[in-house]
C-alpha cells in the first residue's frame, strides 16, 4: 500500500484502538484528550512520513508516538496529571513510568469496555450510534454526517451532547458484572443492530458507505463473540442475522445503484461464505437451550431467505416466526412482512383482510404491500396503492422500483 | 387506547389426548390470532395459558380442588389487548380460536389504579 492510501487505512484501523486504550487509562471524562492525542499521532505521522518515508513497521511507529505523546501530555499538564495520577494511582512525577499498554489483549479489552460505556442506557440511541462510529469505528465527522444524511454541525452537536452525558453520569469503562451483563448487552446489541440497519436499509445511494457501516457493525459484534463473558446466545444470533442479510449485498443493487428486489436477484451473487458463517453462528446461538429472543427469530427468518425455494411450508415457517416476533415486540416493518408471509402461506385474500387493519396509511411500504397483494385480484386497487406508495416514498431507489411495478401492472410507462 | 383483559374459557377437554400434529395445529391457530392482533400493535401482553389443575380457597380455610364445581367452563388463558373501546375489543375477539371449540372470550376493561 502506498503512503497516500496507507494513512487513511491506518486511521480507520488504529485510531479507534489508540483512543480506546487511552480513554480507558484516563477515564471517560477525558475522552476528548484521548481523541486529541490519537488524532495528533496521525498528524505527526503524515508530516514525518512525507519527509522521511515510511517507517519499517508503521503500526508500531504509531503506537510508540501515541505513547510518547500521552506521556508528554501527562508531564506537561500539571492539573490533568494530578487528576489522572489520582485515578491511576501514580504520582505526577511517575508520569513517565505510567504503562501505556498497547498490546493486542489490552486493545481488545479496552474496545470491548468502551463499547459498553458508549452503549449506556442513559445515552440516546441515535447518539450511541454516532459515538460508536466515531470512537469504536474511527469514522471521521464528515463520514458520520454522510452516513446519517445530515451535516457536520448536527453530528458535532450530537456527539458533544453524548460525551457530556458520559461525563455527567461518570460512566465507568469496564465490563458489567456477570449479573448485569445480559441487561447491559441488550443496549449494546440494539446499537449494533441500528448501525447495521443504517447500512443495510438506509436511503443512501452510495453502496460503499452502506457496506462499510454493515462491516463495522459485524466487526464489533464479532468482538463480542470473542470474549467469554459476552459470547452469549443473543450475540451469536445477531451475528447470524447480519451474516445472512449481508450475503445478499452484491445482488441487491445493479450498476446504477438501483435496488434489485429479492425475487429478481441473481442467487449466484449471494455470498456463500457469509451464509455459511451465518449458519455457524446460528448453531452457536441455539446452543445450551437459551431462550429464543428477537434476534434468534429474525436470524431464523433471514435464514429462510437464503434460499429462494418457494413452498407453502417455508412460508408457514416464516409466518409463525413473524407471529412470535410480533408477539414479543411490535414494529411496522415486521407487521408488513408478516402480512406478506400470510399471503404466501395462506392466500392473498386473507392477507388483504389483515393488511387493511394495520393502520399504516402513512407508510409507503404499506401501500407497496397492498399494491402487491391486490395485483391479479383487483388491478385498479393495486395501481391506486402503488401510486400512493410512489407519492409517499422517500428515496429515488424506492421510487424507481415502484414505477417499474406500476408500469408492469398498467402495461404502460408512468412519469 | 384502553387495556382490555381477554379471558378465554372453554370446557375442559376430557376426550382423548391431542396428537402432536393436532397440538401443533392448535398452537399455530393461536399464534396466527395473536399475530394478527400484534401486527395491528394492539397486543399489550400475550398473557399465558393456564394449567387445568387448580385450588380454590374459601372462608374458614376451606380448600377445594379446581374451580369446576361451580362453573362448567374453566379459564384456559388470558391476554391483554389494546383497543379504543369495548366494542372494538369485542370485534377483535371475534376471530379467537377458542370460539371454534365451543368456548368463549370474556372481555373486561382494566380499571387502572
Amino acid at each position: 500500500m502506498q503512503q497516500p492510501e496507507l494513512i487513511p487505512h491506518l486511521f480507520r484501523t488504529e485510531y479507534r484502538k489508540i483512543t480506546a486504550v487511552l480513554c480507558k487509562l484516563f477515564g471517560i471524562e477525558h475522552i476528548e484528550i484521548a481523541e486529541d492525542i490519537a488524532s495528533d499521532t496521525f498528524l505527526t505521522a503524515s508530516e514525518t512520513w512525507s519527509i522521511k518515508g515510511l517507517p519499517e513497521n508503521p503500526v508500531a511507529w504509531l503506537y510508540m508516538v501515541a505513547k510518547n505523546k500521552a506521556k508528554n501530555y501527562l508531564k506537561r499538564d500539571a492539573l490533568f496529571s494530578q487528576k489522572i495520577a489520582q485515578q491511576i494511582k501514580a504520582s505526577a512525577e511517575q508520569a513517565e513510568t505510567i504503562e501505556i499498554d498497547l498490546s493486542a489483549q489490552n486493545i481488545t479489552d479496552s474496545q470491548l469496555q468502551m463499547m459498553f460505556a458508549i452503549c449506556h442506557p442513559g445515552i440516546p440511541a441515535e447518539a450511541q450510534v454516532g459515538l460508536a462510529l466515531r470512537i469504536l469505528c474511527g469514522f471521521g465527522i464528515n463520514e458520520i454526517a454522510d452516513a446519517f444524511l445530515t451535516n457536520k454541525e448536527a453530528i458535532n452537536k450530537r456527539l458533544f451532547r453524548a460525551k457530556e452525558k458520559l461525563r455527567a453520569d461518570n460512566i465507568a469503562i469496564e465490563l458489567p458484572s456477570a449479573a448485569e451483563i445480559n441487561k447491559r448487552l441488550e443496549t449494546v446489541l440494539t446499537t449494533l443492530y441500528l448501525l447495521f440497519n443504517e447500512g443495510y436499509y438506509s436511503a443512501h445511494t452510495n453502496t460503499t458507505v452502506r457496506k462499510e457501516l454493515c462491516a463495522e457493525a459485524m466487526r464489533l459484534t464479532h468482538l463480542l463473540t470473542e470474549n467469554e463473558a459476552t459470547n452469549l446466545p443473543a450475540v451469536n444470533a445477531l451475528l447470524a442475522l447480519m451474516s445472512f442479510q449481508s450475503s445478499r449485498f452484491e445482488a441487491r443493487t445493479n450498476e446504477q445503484g438501483e435496488t434489485i428486489l429479492y425475487e429478481d436477484q441473481d442467487e449466484n451473487l449471494w455470498d456463500k461464505d457469509l451464509i455459511d458463517q451465518g449458519k455457524y453462528f446460528m448453531d452457536a446461538a441455539f446452543d445450551n437451550n437459551a431462550g429464543l429472543g428477537k434476534y434468534h427469530l429474525e436470524a431464523a427468518i433471514a435464514f429462510f431467505h437464503t434460499s429462494k425455494t418457494d413452498t407453502k411450508e417455508k412460508w408457514e415457517n416464516i409466518l409463525q416466526l413473524y407471529n412470535r416476533l410480533l408477539v414479543t415486540e411490535y414494529s411496522p416493518i415486521a407487521a408488513l412482512n408478516r402480512t406478506y408471509a400470510l399471503a404466501k402461506a395462506r392466500s392473498k385474500e386473507e392477507a388483504i383482510t389483515e393488511a387493511e387493519k394495520l393502520d399504516l396509511e402513512d407508510n409507503h411500504l404499506y401501500h407497496a404491500l397492498l399494491g402487491e397483494l391486490y395485483s391479479g385480484i383487483d388491478n385498479l386497487a393495486a395501481a391506486g396503492h402503488l401510486k400512493k406508495a410512489l407519492a409517499l416514498a422517500q428515496s429515488d431507489a424506492d421510487r424507481t422500483v415502484l414505477r417499474k411495478k406500476l408500469s408492469l401492472l398498467t402495461g404502460n410507462d408512468t412519469p | 387506547m384502553k387495556d382490555f383483559l381477554f379471558i378465554y374459557r372453554a370446557e375442559p377437554n376430557n376426550g382423548p389426548a391431542a396428537s402432536p400434529e393436532e397440538m401443533q395445529a392448535s398452537m399455530s391457530k393461536w399464534m396466527d390470532w395473536l399475530g394478527n392482533i400484534a401486527a395491528q400493535n394492539k397486543l399489550a401482553d400475550r398473557g399465558n395459558r393456564l394449567h387445568p389443575a387448580g385450588k380454590v380457597v374459601k372462608p374458614n380455610n376451606m380448600i377445594t380442588d379446581g374451580p369446576y364445581t361451580e362453573i362448567k367452563e374453566s379459564i384456559g388463558g388470558y391476554s391483554l389487548i389494546k383497543a379504543a373501546s369495548l366494542d372494538e375489543a369485542a370485534e377483535i375477539a371475534k376471530g379467537c380460536p377458542v370460539l371454534a371449540v365451543g368456548g368463549n372470550v370474556e372481555i373486561r376493561e382494566l380499571n387502572l389504579m
